[in-house]
Formats: structure tokens, C-alpha cells, sequence
């Protein structure tokens, strides 16, 4: 008898829904909670859109502005001062690497006091950690600012901006790559007789080596994008040059600085790449 | 026995001929490979060297310059830091040294972090969208290499690759000073990065579930919403998150070219040489920027086993 069968199905499910309501879907409380917060993220962005003046006129005038901005970047062309973009250029890529060779310098000995395999004090670790992110929090455009009015314009305050800002991230990341060494190495410096030094030279310093190194050409890679900008605050650079086309609105020479720092950005990934992955490749990193 | 291979290898002499022929082609092959580490190593650090020169020449930064500068830096330094007496501490705004005299202006301050906060998240929030409609085409696996995915890539790599603080000197032009120009070069840079990072995400998504649903007469965004995104969920969410943590920081410097936020009062501030609120605010900033972090990485962690546990 299939009707009574179904009816049966239909009654056992009815029954099931009134024993077990939320295998049967959302709980109304939860329905309710669910409601509320759409409505809560919608107020909050029709609120925000509001404030910051996000009206269909607005986007609509910005956009053509925007197209006539285009239309005048095309075709690209280096003006006729294309050799202090050249040197813009230059001047960029090496405040990377100086700065990240700074950094990095100064944070193997920071990185090695903030390891908890090396430094047992847990609050001078402790303390150190926290400067560390709280220096992570300034932006490198805020340490070029600064570094401007300190010791004036030019690319002296990038690389010195470029190093503060880099030395609390690598260390950072240079006390991680500490901890996570093997500990054999260093017993075994230890068991022959090793000291204090040689137990960091010999012991640990070699695992983690090519971690650092691969490390801070990473951060040369991310520090050329941001070398690039630094000069919008006066620090010299490409940013420098690209801030001076835009006030005057050259814009086909502006377009002609974005494609070169695209194009050399792009050059110094794959070079850096290559010489990480031959690093990190290496036997010596197996670890 | 013992002992006189560890002499030789150490003054690196000729190996005596008493010696096993194995031993001593051991010994040889140990001694040119040392020979030819050491050539590389010198190699490496005289290309290092070389280009440390190099750029110190070219990036102006003479000794003469660094020890002028030295003690600029830190009278420059110095100035910023509060001047606070350990008496006067908790005294009213009147007082100088006090905290309240310090940070004289907090309320508009916070505001103003208030602001770009707001900044930061719709950005982040429209990158997403952007980044997530951009990563389908940019997956290999779902579009197939074809033009779509060419297009979808080198947009995503061109947004990517031109820093935000230049879209922003670029829409501060065509939309106004204002906040509205931050927002949007914000939006453009955070859409490249997260498209690749989400399309990588996609690529590394089990494709079972979208042959069985190709198979079944699924559309094609219907094989990617039902497919694809919901493997791919967890990890979209937490880069996007993390991106929010990224984008309170950019949004923090944006204003320095009229775009908005709490970077126009620090930059006029620091032009101005107003040194103590310099400190104010970018301890301000810190603070902010910290406990952003913090809620966003609660955030991450329930967001992921929200969505982890759902299926």
C-alpha cells in the first residue's frame, strides 16, 4: 500500500522535525542572528559609502577624468630628462639593497638574542619580541618622513628608512628560523667541547644561514617595489621623478616610469629568485 | 696513522706517498673541493662587495654624509619624544608633561583613525570582490590557459605590481583630494594581489567536484560557485583578512598625498615640525595598527573553523 507508506514517511518526518528541529535547518534564534549581522554589514556600508562620498556623480566625473588621464598616457615616452629617470632607477634599486643589507646586518645579532634556544631570559625576550612588533607597525613611508627632516633630502634617508623599518621584520623572522634549528648540532658542538661562541658559529649559525640569506633577498625583492615610492616623501629615487611628472602632469612620461619600474621590479624577482632557490636548494638547508 | 692526514689536510701539504692510493685520492678530491668552495666564496663576496659600493656611490650615502648625519638623526629623534614629568603625569591638558598635554588632541586623532580604518576595510572589501571575480578566469585549471586567463593574469600582475601610493597621486588628479581616491588606489592594488593569491588557491582546489558537475550540465559559473569556492573558502578568507591587517598600514600612509586618513594630519605635522605630536600619533598609530592585528587574527582563526567545520 504506497499511499500509507507515504503518509507513514510524511508522519515519521513530521515527527522527527518536532524531536530534532535543527537537523531540519537554521534554528530561528540563529536565523535571527544571521539577519542582524546582514543588516548590521549593510548599514555600516551604505554608511561608509556615504561618508566617504561615494555618489554615482562623483565616481562617474572621476572616471572620465580618468579616461582623459589614460588617452594622454598613450603612447609612453621618456621626455626629454630620460636620464634622471635612469638614475631615479639606479638610485632606487641600490637604496633596496643597501638598506636591506643594513637590515639585515643588524638583525642576525637581534635575531639571535630574540631566539628562545639561545637568549633564556623570557622577559627580555619578551620585551624585545614586542618592540619588534611595535616598530612593524610604522609604515616605511613614515620612516622616510622622518628620516627627510632628519638628515634632509636625498636618497640617504630612503636607505635609512628602508633599513629601520626592515631591521624589526627580519629579525623577527631571523629568531623564528633560530628556534625552529636542529638541536643535535649545537649538543654535538657542546659534547667536543664548544664554548658559548662556537656553539652559535658552529652549531646554529650554519643551519640557519642560507634562511637568512634567502630571507633578505626576498626583502630586497619587496624593497625595490617600495624603494620605487619612497621619493614621494622626498627620499629620493624613482618616486621622486614620477611624484615631479605628475604635479606637472606629463603623463605620457609618468606612464613611461610605471612601465620601466614594471619592468625592472619583474627583472629583480626572477634574479632573486633564482639565486634563493639555488640557497634554499642547497644540501646545507635541508635542515 | 691518525693523525698526519688531519696535519696535512690542515696545511693543506702534498699527501705523503706511504699512504693507501685510496686514501690519498680522497684526500685530493677533499682538498679541490675546499679549493673550489673557497674560490666560490670569495667570488660571492667580492660581487657583494662590489655591489655594496656601487650602491652606496649611487644612493649618495658617503661616510662623510652618514657621520654628519648621525647625530642629526637622533637630536631629530630626540625632539619627538614627549616631554613627560613623572609628577605632572596624570595632570589636566594644562599642564605641561602631562599625558593629557601630550596628546592634546586625541579626540580628533581618533577620529581619524576611526576613519581610516573604515578606509582600509571597504577597500579590502571591494578588493575582494574584485580579486575573487578576477581569480576564476586567472586559474589555470578552471579557465584553461585560453585568452581570458592571459588577460585575467597580466591584469591581476599589473594591479599588483604598481605600488597604491601612485594609483592614489594618480586618482587625487581625476577624483578630488579626499578619501574617496585613497579607498580606491587601495581597492586596485589589494584586487591584483589577492586575485593571484586566490587564484593559486583555486588551482590547488580537487577537481572531482567540478567534472561531476560539468558532467551533470552545470554552467560554468555555477561549476565555480559550487566546485570550486567552497574548497577554496578558507584560504580566500584568511588572505583576505590578512589583507585587512596590510591595508590599515597603507591606509595609515596613503593621506601623505592628499588621499585621505590619518596620514594628511602626520604628514602636516611632520612638515610643520610639530615634534611631540609626531610621537603622538604614530604611537597612536601603532596602537591602532597592533590591535587591528589582534581582532583580525581571532577573527581568521574562527572564520576558518567556521568554515572548516561546515563541511
Amino acid at each position: 500500500m504506497p499511499a500509507t507508506a507515504a503518509a507513514a514517511a510524511a508522519n515519521d518526518a513530521a515527527s522527527w522535525r518536532e524531536r530534532m528541529p535543527a537537523a531540519f535547518g537554521a534554528m530561528p534564534g540563529r536565523r535571527a542572528m544571521r539577519i542582524a549581522g546582514a543588516a548590521l554589514f549593510a548599514a555600516w556600508l551604505a554608511g561608509a559609502l556615504w561618508w566617504f562620498g561615494f555618489s554615482p556623480a562623483r565616481l562617474w566625473n572621476g572616471l572620465a577624468g580618468l579616461g582623459t588621464i589614460i588617452s594622454l598616457m598613450i603612447p609612453p615616452s621618456p621626455g626629454e630628462l630620460w636620464f634622471d629617470i635612469l638614475r631615479g632607477l639606479a638610485e632606487s634599486v641600490a637604496m633596496a639593497f643597501l638598506g636591506t643589507f643594513v637590515a639585515a646586518l643588524i638583525a642576525v645579532p637581534l635575531g639571535f638574542l630574540g631566539a628562545r634556544n639561545v637568549v633564556t631570559n623570557t622577559l627580555f625576550r619578551f620585551s624585545l619580541r614586542r618592540f619588534f612588533d611595535g616598530m612593524r607597525g610604522v609604515d616605511q613611508l613614515i620612516w622616510a618622513l622622518a628620516y627627510v627632516r632628519a638628515v634632509g633630502l636625498g636618497p640617504l634617508a630612503g636607505v635609512l628608512a628602508i633599513a629601520t623599518a626592515e631591521i624589526a621584520v627580519l629579525a623577527k623572522l631571523y629568531a623564528e628560523a633560530i628556534e625552529n634549528a636542529e638541536r643535535k648540532q649545537v649538543e654535538g658542538v657542546v659534547a667536543a667541547g664548544g664554548g658559548r661562541l662556537a656553539r652559535l658559529r658552529f652549531g646554529l649559525l650554519p643551519q640557519v644561514l642560507p634562511v637568512m640569506l634567502a630571507q633578505a633577498l626576498y626583502f630586497f625583492e619587496s624593497n625595490t617595489r617600495s624603494a620605487a615610492i619612497l621619493g614621494v616623501v622626498g627620499a629620493g629615487g624613482i618616486g621622486l621623478q614620477i611624484a615631479e611628472r605628475i604635479r606637472v602632469r606629463h603623463w605620457d612620461e609618468v606612464a613611461f616610469i610605471i612601465l620601466l619600474m614594471v619592468v625592472t621590479v619583474a627583472a629583480i624577482d626572477w634574479v632573486s629568485g633564482r639565486l634563493r632557490r639555488r640557497l634554499i636548494g642547497g644540501p646545507a638547508a635541508t635542515a | 696513522m691518525d693523525a698526519t692526514p688531519l696535519a696535512a689536510a690542515a696545511g693543506g701539504g702534498p699527501v705523503p706517498a706511504a699512504w693507501s692510493p685510496a686514501i690519498g685520492k680522497g684526500e685530493a678530491a677533499f682538498q679541490a673541493a675546499r679549493r673550489q668552495r673557497r674560490a666560490a666564496a670569495l667570488f660571492a663576496l667580492a660581487a657583494l662587495l662590489a655591489c655594496l659600493l656601487l650602491s652606496a656611490w649611487v644612493s649618495e650615502a658617503h661616510p662623510a654624509t652618514l657621520l654628519a648625519g648621525l647625530p642629526r638623526i637622533g637630536e631629530y629623534f630626540w625632539r619627538i619624544l614627549p616631554d613627560l614629568r613623572w609628577d605632572a603625569l596624570l595632570a589636566g591638558a594644562d599642564t605641561e608633561g602631562s599625558l593629557a598635554f601630550w596628546m592634546y588632541r586625541l579626540d580628533s586623532w581618533a577620529w581619524l583613525l576611526f576613519e581610516t580604518a573604515n578606509m582600509a576595510a571597504l577597500a579590502t572589501l571591494f578588493g575582494f570582490c574584485a580579486g575573487l571575480l578576477l581569480a576564476f578566469p586567472a586559474a589555470r585549471n578552471l579557465s584553461g590557459g585560453g585568452l581570458g586567463y592571459q588577460l585575467a593574469r597580466r591584469s591581476c600582475e599589473a594591479l599588483r605590481t604598481i605600488p597604491e601610493i601612485v594609483f592614489a597621486l594618480i586618482f587625487v588628479w581625476a577624483f578630488g583630494v579626499g578619501a574617496l581616491a585613497g579607498i580606491l588606489a587601495i581597492t586596485l592594488h589589494t584586487a591584483g594581489a589577492l586575485g593571484k593569491l586566490f587564484a593559486e588557491a583555486m588551482e590547488n582546489a580537487d577537481m572531482r567536484p567540478w567534472e561531476a558537475l560539468r558532467a551533470s550540465g552545470a554552467s560554468w559559473p555555477q561549476a565555480c560557485r559550487f566546485a570550486i569556492l567552497p574548497q577554496a573558502l578558507p584560504n580566500v578568507l584568511s588572505y583576505g583578512l590578512l589583507r585587512f591587517e596590510t591595508n590599515v598600514r597603507s591606509a595609515s600612509v596613503i593621506g601623505f598625498v592628499g588621499a585621505g586618513g590619518i596620514g594628511e594630519e602626520l604628514y602636516k605635522v611632520i612638515s610643520f615640525n610639530y615634534y611631540e605630536e609626531v610621537s603622538a600619533i604614530i604611537l597612536l598609530i601603532v596602537l591602532a595598527v597592533a590591535s587591528i592585528d589582534l581582532f583580525s587574527e581571532r577573527l581568521r582563526h574562527r572564520a576558518i573553523g567556521a568554515v572548516g567545520g561546515a563541511h
